[in-house]
């Protein structure tokens, strides 16, 4: 006990075990302190049999255990005989509670009794957070579990489940078929769960197959030895206490995330966003000295990159240098560039010359330049199109490029080194708003969505110039034609960028009109209230503005605007702008024009008004973050299911749309399909930055998907399957004339395979003539609308 | 934005219709065969060819149909194209005949013909009436989950009932066990309404176990159960049967609405069971016909 271990790894992950194993291999004093009782946790959860995937390809390992792609077995089965073999010092069930720095050196405590001491502490605790216990006495009882393998292992059981989210969902209702079910709810309704999941928990409960305790709280867990059932939970009922025998309880309460024991071991996170990662040095140190940390944790969220950051994080606290695994890949890239001569000078020069990247750490420079592409085009060389769908950023290094503000005019402005571009439809994750063109000798850094998305919830220093940026542009562009520098400026000094929650309100019918609002970020409506009812009028996708008719006429709102999805605008005063517009009488001749012309349109829509509950509808159904939507007409399909078929055949075998499921109103049907989202949600927690938008706006899934399920789970709508590949079928006249094979949009998966990845709608990018499930509708019943469409469709088919 | 099959395009392919049936029209008036005209002559053999060209391609949509990745044009583009072509071949072959006909391998070839396209015309009207009857009928949802419902209500019916009587479980067991949805074509036509035989036995067994043997006047199952009801001292007895009427009115409704559902579903897909096997045996006779023509004339 009194002994100090050199190093004390916490985690057995990736990232741990291979610390531990380079310490042990170095006869380095060392403990790995794990709190499940095998090794990586994360890895031994994935289902059985799972094809476990080496990405990044071209990044080499470098650690003492092996590691290739391969069935979790035997990924598992490799560490552990690696593990035994090197003669790690490992302690499972030790679950670190909380880290104190003393002196020199750290104290762990392990539960709630037992303590460790190391002078040098690595976490690598990943982040998949620890499971929630119930929190009362006897959650530990053996007839309480938080886990659920097969649901079909129980019969004849009564079973409680205690919890409100998918999973717990998901268990209670596949239970439900053989055992008695209860389900234990805090809350009042199932607010978390999915759209599907809510309809089938309700139903059940409905039916009576399921019993729920809404608004209840677990109060004490009762092992009994007399009667027929082996516990009981004491339940706190709004209508007083409560008790229930049971055979099993099964706990449902999520994970609490790691990041609240990170921070409580004096770890700093730079903002309050979930997606923020700690800063640590070149040598994975946190602000805390002698505190490293490695994998998911970190920000690095393959098992390759974390088990080369054990190996180098165990040679780093030695006093050793070691050439980082990813150094020849950044050498290659890196190699383009003019006067290249070592990684180092290279990397030094590019945060010289960008002065956004001037404040990140070294590390979140090179994993940002790994991610990142070094372009040199040649002069005249088009950067990207208007109206194209990508979303990476650019940084310039050397030379300018010329961005073509004007169309009609020809009108360029000119960027130099340190500037950025691109941001707009990064943040707005709309198409891009202009074209640009390279100039003579440029190098660029292009970076892909999400690592750039990363940088600016790590870093404030970045948020803040890129934001700033953006709203300067963003007036400029939409207000800024005629004005001048000064002016322009006056009017952003005075902005500001505001958030709205999904449905909350920008400003009502009546208020006052004090302010104009820029969409930056998600969509609106706009709505009158007429015979005491909402009636819809319009549609704001992101880009435009509104409020500028109270602004100009100096009168009250005379719509109330609210926000479809979760909304950022930016907020223009309306005595700056009023200023600007008196400064530029084109500018007010312009505006005038709008308000005229936005005004005729909203009385032609008031008469239409069943357009607008379908525009409302839509919205509803996620239209309103939609960059393109599968509709079918009800009235005119008739459930031929040839786009379903056509699908599958398109795609391996596995349509990507569900036809009959979703909703319809007024015949207009929302078929289970990809939306293709502004922001897609399934790209949020992609390991593997597998998922990618195409320049016409495909959201698309590439080859290197590991298939870890986290967009399926991402995914509001539901679009999302893990599927393995098809056996290969014979061609279409052999399955006409001879019947070989299985026919036209049948195409069963191999159910042997294990290697299952996640599929999607990929709008057929890769195919001629465009959307095959459209394409092949005989009737016309499906099209595809974007939602600038969305106001003339709804309006065409109300009455 | 959605159009349907017949105004694809502005009506493109009515257009080109038009266009190739007066253009046959007046080809035909204005050509002055030697005797009477029919399909010997040069106006014939042309019409003839442009004929059997047209019945090739529209059988070609089959495959087109299936040719997912296919890039020439839009299903809905080619089947446009396909009714209003389809169409004019009436025309077109009572031209070539020059109207005449016998009894003979050519005019079986004409009348495949005619009845391929007439079982046509009703799957266009299948297609424009029925999918919006399905929907109003489905009231959003989807027959699966209707399905899936029936089932759930069976199995809580069966329950219920046999806390009620036996006579009343055994009736609502055998209807269960009788009622089918779907079955054979002639079925999913005629729409056979399974629950309300089972309804009627369960108003025997009502009247059995209630111990009376008069008629119920108005013949309705739901009054013999609430007369079943009146007629029972006890309270839980009684709250039960409530709730056995409740259900199986609901499933009653429900199959009604599936038995529907599948009857339109049905009915849009039936008129195809003559239209593609006539279509080939039209193939045959064609090929028939046009041989004969060679060999003999
Ligand atoms: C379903 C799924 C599939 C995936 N598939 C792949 C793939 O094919 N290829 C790939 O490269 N990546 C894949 N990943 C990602 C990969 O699993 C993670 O990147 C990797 O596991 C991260 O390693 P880590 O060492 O940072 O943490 P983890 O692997 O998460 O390990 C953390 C360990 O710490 C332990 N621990 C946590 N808190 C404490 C504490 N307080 N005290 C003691 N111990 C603690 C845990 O029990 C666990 O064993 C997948 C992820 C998921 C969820
Ligand atoms: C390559 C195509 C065709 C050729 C060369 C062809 C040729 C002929 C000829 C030479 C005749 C005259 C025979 C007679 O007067 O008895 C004829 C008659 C006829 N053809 Fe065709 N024909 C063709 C396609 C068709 C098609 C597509 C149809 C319609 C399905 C059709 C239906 C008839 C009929 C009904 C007659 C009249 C038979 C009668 O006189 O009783 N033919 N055809
Ligand atoms: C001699 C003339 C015709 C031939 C040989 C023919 C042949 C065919 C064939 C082979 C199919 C494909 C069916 C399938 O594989 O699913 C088809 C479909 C169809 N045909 Fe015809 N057809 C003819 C005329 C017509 C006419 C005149 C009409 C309508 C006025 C018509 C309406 C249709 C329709 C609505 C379909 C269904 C399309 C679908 O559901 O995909 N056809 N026809
Ligand atoms: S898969 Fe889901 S989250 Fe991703 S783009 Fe499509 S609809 Fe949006
Ligand atoms: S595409 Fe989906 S399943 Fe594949 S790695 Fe990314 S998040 Fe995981």
């Amino acid at each position: 006990m009194s002994d100090i271990f050199e190093i004390a790894i916490v985690g057995s992950g990736p990232g741990g075990i291979s610390a531990a194993a380079r310490a042990a291999e170095l006869k380095v004093s060392h403990v790995l302190l794990e709190a499940a009782p095998h090794l990586s946790n994360t890895i031994y959860r994935y289902q059985k049999g799972k094809h476990v995937m080496a990405e990044p390809e071209a990044l080499p390992l470098r650690s003492p255990l092996t590691f290739s792609a391969g069935s979790r077995e035997s990924i598992l089965e490799a560490w552990d005989e690696g593990v035994a073999k090197l003669g790690v010092n490992i302690r499972h069930g030790a679950e670190i509670t909380a880290i104190k720095k003393l002196d020199d050196h750290f104290e762990l405590s392990i539960g709630r009794k037992d303590k460790v001491l190391a002078r040098n502490i690595v976490l690598g605790v990943g982040l998949q957070g620890n499971i929630r216990k119930l929190g009362v006495p006897g959650d530990d009882a053996p007839f309480v579990q938080y886990t659920l393998d097969d649901p079909d292992e129980y019969e004849g059981e009564t079973i409680i489940v205690v919890g409100a989210g998918d999973a717990a969902i998901e268990n209670a209702v596949a239970l439900a078929k053989q055992n008695q079910v209860v389900v234990v709810n805090r809350r009042d309704e199932f607010a978390r769960a999915k759209e599907g999941n809510l309809r089938n928990i309700s139903k059940a409960i409905e039916d009576g197959v399921i019993e729920c305790y809404f608004g209840t709280a677990p109060e004490r867990v009762d092992k009994l030895s007399v009667g027929r059932k082996p516990g009981r939970l004491i339940l706190n009922t709004p209508k007083g206490r409560a008790q229930v025998l049971c055979d099993r309880i099964i706990g449902r309460l999520g994970a609490n995330p790691p990041r609240a024991f990170v921070e409580a071991c004096g770890v700093v996170f730079p903002n309050a966003d979930p997606s923020a990662v700690p800063a640590i040095s070149a040598k994975y140190e946190s602000n805390v000295p002698g505190l490293y940390i490695v994998g998911a944790l970190g920000g690095y969220p393959l098992i390759k990159q974390a088990m080369n950051q054990g190996y180098e994080v165990v040679e780093y606290i030695l006093g050793r240098s070691v050439e980082p695994a990813d150094e020849p890949l950044l050498r290659a890239k890196f190699q383009s560039m003019a006067g290249f001569t070592s990684v180092s000078a290279a990397l030094e020069k590019v945060q010289t010359a960008v002065p956004l990247l001037a404040t990140i750490t070294p590390l979140q420079l090179r994993e940002f330049m790994i991610d990142s592409g070094i372009r040199t085009p040649k002069a005249g060389e088009v950067l990207f199109k208007r109206n194209d769908y990508t979303n990476s950023f650019y940084c310039i290094v050397e030379g300018q490029v010329e961005v073509l503000v004007d169309e009609a005019a020809g009108k360029r402005v000119a960027l130099g080194p340190g500037e950025f571009f691109g941001e707009m439809s990064l943040i707005s994750g709309r198409r891009r708003s202009a074209t640009v063109f390279a100039g003579a000798n440029c190098v660029l850094i292009e970076t892909p969505r999400r690592s750039m998305t990363k940088l600016i919830n790590s870093v404030d220093a970045v948020k803040k110039l890129v934001d700033r940026t953006f709203v300067e542009r963003a007036i400029r562009a939409r207000f800024g034609d005629e004005a001048t520098a000064a002016q322009i400026k006056e009017v952003v000094s005075g902005a500001t960028l505001q958030r709205f929650k999904a449905g909350e309100t920008l400003f009502r019918e009546g208020d006052e009109g004090d302010c104009l609002h820029l969409v930056r970020v998600g969509s609106l409506t706009i709505s009158r209230t007429i015979g005491g009812r909402d009636i819809v009028l319009s549609y704001v996708p992101a880009g435009n503005y509104v409020g500028e008719m109270a602004v100009i006429g100096g009168s009250k709102r005379s719509a109330t605007a609210k926000a479809a999805v979760a909304t950022e605008t930016i907020r223009v005063e309306r005595d700056a702008f009023r200023k600007l517009m008196n400064q530029n009488p084109l500018l007010r001749a312009k505006l005038a024009q709008e308000v005229k012309q936005r005004t005729a349109e909203n009385i032609t829509m008031q008469a239409a008004a069943s357009g607008g509950d379908i525009i409302s509808f839509l919205v509803g159904q996620g239209l309103g973050e939609a960059t393109d939507v599968l509709l079918i007409d009800e009235s005119l399909c008739v459930r031929c299911d040839n786009c379903e078929k056509a699908c599958a055949e398109t795609h391996g075998g596995t349509s990507r749309l569900d036809r009959e499921a979703g909703p319809t109103f007024a015949n207009v049907h929302v078929p289970t399909s990809c939306r293709h989202c502004e922001h897609p949600h399934c790209m949020k927690d992609c390991p593997a930055d597998a998922i990618h938008r195409a320049p016409n706006g495909e959201v698309y899934i590439a080859d290197n998907c590991i298939g870890c399920g986290n967009c399926e789970r991402n995914c509001p709508y539901g679009v999302i399957h893990m599927s393995a590949k098809p056996k290969k079928k014979p061609g279409l006249l052999q399955w006409l004339l001879l019947g070989a094979g299985p026919g036209p949009g049948e195409s069963p998966y191999d159910p042997d395979s294990h290697e299952k990845k996640a599929v999607k709608c990929d709008m057929c990018k890769d195919i001629k003539g465009g959307a095959s499930c459209v394409r092949a509708c005989p009737t016309g019943a499906a099209i595809r609308i974007s939602p600038e469409q969305l106001p003339e469709y709804a309006f065409a088919r109300g009455p | 934005m959605h159009d349907s099959i017949l105004d694809y395009r502005g009506f493109r392919y009515l257009w080109v219709a038009l266009i190739l049936s007066i253009g046959s029209i007046v080809a035909y008036l204005w050509h002055d065969p030697i005797g009477v005209p029919n399909g010997g002559s040069w106006l014939g053999y042309t019409l003839g060819t442009i004929g059997a060209l047209l019945i090739l391609w529209l059988l070609w949509f089959g495959v087109r149909k299936r040719r997912y990745s296919g890039a020439t044009g839009s299903v809905r583009g080619w089947l446009s194209a396909h009714v209003y072509l389809g169409t004019t071949l009436i025309l077109i072959a009572f031209l070539h005949a020059g109207f005449q006909v016998g009894w003979n391998i050519h005019t079986l070839a004409l009348v495949l013909m005619l009845l391929v396209i007439f079982s046509g015309f009703f799957g266009v009207y299948a297609y424009l009436r029925y999918p919006a009857m399905m929907t109003r009928n489905r009231a959003d949802s989807t027959r699966d989950a209707m399905l899936a419902e029936i089932r759930e209500l069976d199995g809580q019916t069966l329950q219920l009932a046999d806390k009620v009587d036996k006579s009343i479980h055994d009736a609502i067991l055998s209807s269960i066990q009788h009622s089918q949805l779907g079955g054979g074509v002639w079925a999913q036509l005629t729409r056979r309404d399974d629950s309300a035989i089972a309804l009627a036995k369960l108003k025997e067994a009502v009247l059995k176990s209630n111990g009376e043997s008069k008629q119920s006047k108005s013949g309705q199952t739901m009054v013999m159960m609430v007369d079943f009801l009146a007629n029972q001292a006890n309270d839980t007895q009684s709250e039960n049967l409530r709730r056995l009427i409740d259900l199986v009115s609901r499933k009653r409704a429900l199959a009604t609405r599936v038995a529907r559902d599948i009857q339109l579903q049905a009915l849009m897909e039936i008129w195809l069971y003559i239209h593609i096997p006539l279509s080939l045996g039209l193939l045959g006779a064609l090929t028939a016909h046009v041989l004969s023509v060679f060999f003999y004339w």
